[in-house]
C-alpha cells in the first residue's frame, strides 16, 4: 500500500538492491521444493507451501498476516504459508528478476493497473478468473482494476481513495464555517488560513507522487470518463482536458497554497514531513489516501488527532467536463503465480476478502476501505467514513495514472510533474513524458 | 659430469615448479573472483544495452548503439554529468587546500592531537545512509542548522537548503565534504609521517624559515600522496550516488541529478534495463579513461617500477 512508502525504503532500497539476487534465489527457492504435488488434485488434499511476497513489513500488517496465514492453515492443514514481508518499493526491482527467475513467489504484493499488465508479459501470473468466479462479484468494481484484458490476474483486498484530509481545530482558528465544494472556494479558504498565520496545504513533493495527485485529479475533473479511459489505455494524453488540467493547476499553485520548501519534504516521513506537518498542526490540509490514518499517528505526540481530523473530496472545477463526483483511487491485492499451488493460492485469496478476515484487515491493521464493501461497517473513525461514503458514491474510479499506465510511462509522468512543481518544464513536458518514456 | 649437471638442474626445476605454485595459489582465487564478478558482469551490460529490455523475458529487441544515441545526446544525462564534474571539481579545489592545512596542522605536536585526529575521521566511519538521514533532519526548513543560524544573528543566511534547485548541489557539497574529509587528512597525514623529519631539520639549520620548509620541502614530497587523492577524489565524485539518493533523489527537478541517480531512475526504477545497462557503460568509459589518462600523466612517476617494469 501507499501508506507504507516509507523513505526508510531508499536507504533500504540500496541494501537490497545489493542482495535482490541473493534474496530472490533463496527465498524462491522453497515453492519449487514443495509445492510439487500434481497439478490436477484440489488444493484442500495436496500438500503445498506458499511462499508470499507481502509489504507488511511493519506493525500491525506484519502480525495480522502471519495471523491469517496461521488461522488460514489451521482451517486447511495442508496448506503452508511462507510469508517474505518486503518493504514497498522494493516490488519494484524484486518483481522483475523474480517473474524471470524459476522461482517466483507463489503469491505477491500487486497494485493491478498498467504494472500488472507489465508483469503480465513475462507469461508467470497465475489466470484467477475461474478460480475465482463463484466469489469475485462481492468485491463489486473493486476488482476490474487488476484485471488485464478481461483476465483476472490479481485480487485487490482493501481500495484506497484520495481526497484532502484537514484539521478542524484549524479551520476553526481560520474562520472557516464549511469543507470547500470548488476550487475558488479552497482558495478562499486557503488565503484566511494564511491571514491566520497558518500554511494551508502540506506537500510532500520530495516523494513526487503527492505533486502528481494534484495534477490527476485536475484530470479526472477535465476529462470525461471515456476520454480519460482510453487515454490511459492508450498510453497518450493529447486530448486537450489533459492540458486543461495544467492550466487548472498552475492557476492553483499561483496562490500558493503549499509550505515554503515543499520540494525537499518527503510525504511520510519524520514530524518534517507533509504528514507529520498535519499531524503536528503545521499545516491545515493535505491531498493523501485514506491511509493517512495509519500514516499520522506515529509522527506526533497528540493522542487525539484522530478526531482532530476530516475529510472531504477534491473539490470541482468551473466548467470542467469530467464528473464532479468521480475520485482518484486505488488498492492493494496479490497476484498468484503459474504453477501447482494455483487453487491453493486463490482460496487463501477468497479467505483474505471474506468478511470477517476483511473486519480483521480494517480493525487490526487499518489498511483503510476494505475490498469487500460488506467488512465497511467496522469503519469507526467519521473521517475514514466520509472518505468510504465518497467513494462508495463515487460515479467511478480513476486509478492513480502512476500505477494505471505501464511502469515506465507512469514513473515518468510523476518526475515530469514533480519537475513542473520544481519550476522546471511545461504542459507539453508533462503531456509528452507518457509518450517519450517507452522508446527513450 | 652428468652428476653436476642434474643436481644443477634439478633445484631450478623445483624453484620454477614452487613459483608455479605460488602463482597458481595466490592469484587464482582473486582472478576467478575478478573474472566472476568484474569483467562478466561488464560483458553481460555491454551485452543488455543494445537491446531495448524491461527485465522480462528473453533479449529479442536488438536495436543496436539506439540506447547509446539516447544517453548521450539526452540533456538530462549532459545535466548529470556536469553535476558530477562539478562536484569533482569542487572537491580538488576546496577540499584539497583543506584537507593539507588540516593535516599540516594536526602533524604538529600539541595538546589533544588524538582526540583532533578522532573527530575529524569520525565522519568518515559513518556510513553514508547514516550521514545522509543526519544531514536530512538537520536541514530541514526550520530544523536545527536553521535554528543555529538564526541563533548567532545570521537569520539572513537562511534558506531552502534543499529544496532550492539553485542551492541543493551546494548544500549536497558541503554534505559530502564533511562525510568524505576525513578521509583526506588520514591519507595526507600517513604521507606526512613518511617524510623523514631530517630533511626538514636540515632545511631549517641551512636558514629556511617555517614557510619555506613547508613550501619547498614537505609539499612537494607530500606529491605522490596528493596525486592519489586526487584520482580517488575523482573516481569518487563521478560514482557519487547514496547521500543523493537518500537526501535529494536527484531533485528538485534534477538540480542534484548525478550519472548514477540518472541511472537508478532511469534503468532501474523504470524499469528499462537496456537502458541502465547504457548508462553504466558510459559511466564506466567515462571513468576508465580518466584513470588512463591519469595513471599515464601523473601518477607515472609514482607508480614506476609498480606497473611500467614487468616484474621478475
Amino acid at each position: 500500500m501507499r501508506g507504507s512508502r516509507k523513505p526508510a525504503i531508499t536507504v533500504m532500497a540500496m541494501a537490497a538492491a545489493v542482495t535482490i539476487a541473493a534474496c530472490s534465489s533463496s527465498s524462491g527457492g522453497s515453492p519449487a521444493a514443495n509445492s510439487t504435488t500434481s497439478a490436477s488434485s484440489p488444493a484442500s488434499t495436496a500438500k503445498v507451501t506458499l511462499t508470499w511476497w507481502n509489504n507488511g513489513n511493519t506493525q500491525p500488517l506484519l502480525g495480522v498476516w502471519q495471523s491469517i496465514a496461521n488461522a488460514f492453515h489451521s482451517a486447511h492443514p495442508n496448506v503452508t504459508i511462507s510469508i517474505d514481508p518486503i518493504q514497498s518499493d522494493l516490488f519494484t526491482t524484486k518483481m522483475p528478476i523474480a517473474l524471470k527467475s524459476n522461482n517466483p513467489p507463489d503469491i505477491f504484493q500487486q497494485w493491478g493497473g498498467g504494472q500488472e499488465a507489465t508483469q503480465f508479459t513475462s507469461g508467470k501470473l497465475a489466470d484467477l478468473t475461474s478460480l475465482a468466479s463463484s466469489w469475485i462479484s462481492e468485491l463489486g468494481p473493486a476488482a476490474a482494476g487488476w484485471q488485464v484484458s478481461g483476465q483476472q490476474d490479481g485480487i485487490p483486498y482493501d481500495q484506497h481513495v484520495v481526497g484532502f484530509w484537514y484539521r478542524k481545530d484549524l479551520f476553526a482558528k481560520a474562520g472557516i464555517p464549511a469543507t470547500p465544494t470548488t476550487i475558488t472556494q479552497l482558495e478562499s479558504d486557503d488565503a484566511k488560513l494564511k491571514a491566520a498565520g497558518i500554511t494551508p496545504i502540506a506537500l510532500g513533493g520530495a516523494s513526487q507522487w503527492p505533486d502528481a495527485f494534484y495534477w490527476e485529479y485536475f484530470a479526472v475533473r477535465e476529462c470525461s470518463e471515456s476520454v480519460l479511459q482510453s487515454s490511459i489505455k492508450a498510453v497518450n494524453m493529447s486530448a486537450p482536458c489533459f492540458s486543461q488540467a495544467t492550466k487548472d493547476l498552475t492557476s492553483f499553485m499561483a496562490t500558493s497554497p503549499f509550505e515554503g520548501g515543499f520540494n525537499a519534504v518527503q510525504a511520510q516521513t519524520g514530524a518534517g514531513s507533509s504528514a507529520g506537518m498535519l499531524a503536528n498542526g503545521k499545516a491545515a490540509m493535505e491531498l493523501q489516501g485514506d491511509w493517512e490514518t495509519s500514516v499520522v499517528p506515529a509522527l506526533t505526540t497528540s493522542k487525539n488527532l484522530l478526531s482532530e481530523l476530516g475529510w472531504f473530496p477534491f473539490p470541482t472545477v468551473a466548467g470542467d467536463l469530467g464528473n464532479p463526483t468521480a475520485v482518484l483511487s486505488g488498492g492493494d491485492g496479490f497476484s498468484c503465480t503459474t504453477g501447482a499451488a494455483e487453487p491453493a493460492c486463490a482460496e487463501f485469496l477468497q479467505y483474505i476478502d471474506s468478511t470477517p478476515v476483511q473486519e480483521e484487515l480494517v480493525q487490526k491493521a487499518n489498511v483503510g476501505l476494505p475490498a469487500n464493501n460488506a467488512a465497511e461497517a467496522v469503519l469507526s473513525n467519521p473521517a475514514l467514513q466520509a472518505a468510504a461514503h465518497a467513494h462508495d458514491t463515487a460515479a467511478y474510479d480513476a486509478e492513480y495514472f502512476d500505477i494505471a499506465f505501464p511502469t515506465d510511462p507512469g514513473l515518468a509522468l510523476d518526475s515530469a510533474l514533480a519537475n513542473f512543481f520544481a519550476g522546471k518544464g511545461s504542459n507539453s513536458t508533462i503531456i509528452d513524458s507518457v509518450s517519450s518514456s517507452s522508446g527513450h | 659430469m652428468a652428476r653436476t649437471h642434474s643436481a644443477a638442474r634439478r633445484p631450478n626445476q623445483r624453484h620454477r615448479l614452487r613459483k608455479r605454485v605460488e602463482l597458481t595459489v595466490l592469484l587464482g582465487p582473486p582472478l576467478v573472483l575478478f573474472i566472476g564478478f568484474v569483467l562478466v558482469p561488464m560483458v553481460f551490460a555491454a551485452w543488455y544495452s543494445l537491446y531495448n529490455w524491461s527485465g522480462f523475458g528473453p533479449l529479442t529487441d536488438f536495436i543496436g548503439l539506439q540506447n547509446y544515441g539516447g544517453v548521450l545526446t539526452g540533456p538530462d544525462f549532459h545535466e548529470a554529468l556536469e553535476h558530477n564534474l562539478i562536484i569533482a571539481s569542487l572537491s580538488v579545489l576546496i577540499q584539497l587546500p583543506i584537507s593539507i592545512g588540516m593535516a599540516l596542522l594536526l602533524n604538529r605536536r600539541m595538546r589533544g592531537q588524538t582526540t583532533l585526529r578522532l573527530a575529524v575521521f569520525a565522519p568518515y566511519v559513518l556510513s553514508e545512509a547514516t550521514t545522509a538521514v543526519m544531514w536530512l533532519l538537520l536541514l530541514e526548513p526550520g530544523g536545527p542548522v536553521d535554528a543555529l543560524l538564526k541563533s548567532v544573528g545570521l537569520g539572513g543566511l537562511v534558506h531552502y537548503w534543499l529544496a532550492s534547485t539553485s542551492l541543493v548541489l551546494c548544500t549536497l557539497f558541503i554534505v559530502i565534504t564533511w562525510k568524505y574529509i576525513g578521509f583526506g587528512i588520514v591519507l595526507l597525514l600517513a604521507g606526512l609521517q613518511g617524510i623523514p623529519a631530517e630533511l626538514r631539520e636540515a632545511a631549517a639549520i641551512d636558514g629556511a624559515t617555517p614557510w619555506q620548509v613547508t613550501r619547498r620541502v614537505t609539499l612537494p614530497l607530500l606529491g605522490p600522496t596528493v596525486r592519489i587523492w586526487i584520482f580517488l577524489s575523482v573516481v569518487g565524485s563521478l560514482q557519487l550516488f547514496d547521500i543523493v539518493w537518500i537526501m535529494t533523489g536527484g531533485g528538485p527537478a534534477d538540480a542534484s541529478a548525478t550519472m548514477l541517480t540518472y541511472l537508478y531512475f532511469n534503468g532501474v526504477q523504470r524499469t528499462e534495463f537496456g537502458y541502465g545497462a547504457t548508462v553504466s557503460v558510459v559511466l564506466f568509459a567515462i571513468s576508465f579513461v580518466f584513470a588512463l589518462i591519469y595513471q599515464r600523466f601523473a601518477l607515472r612517476r609514482d607508480t614506476a617500477g609498480a606497473l611500467t617494469r614487468a616484474v621478475g
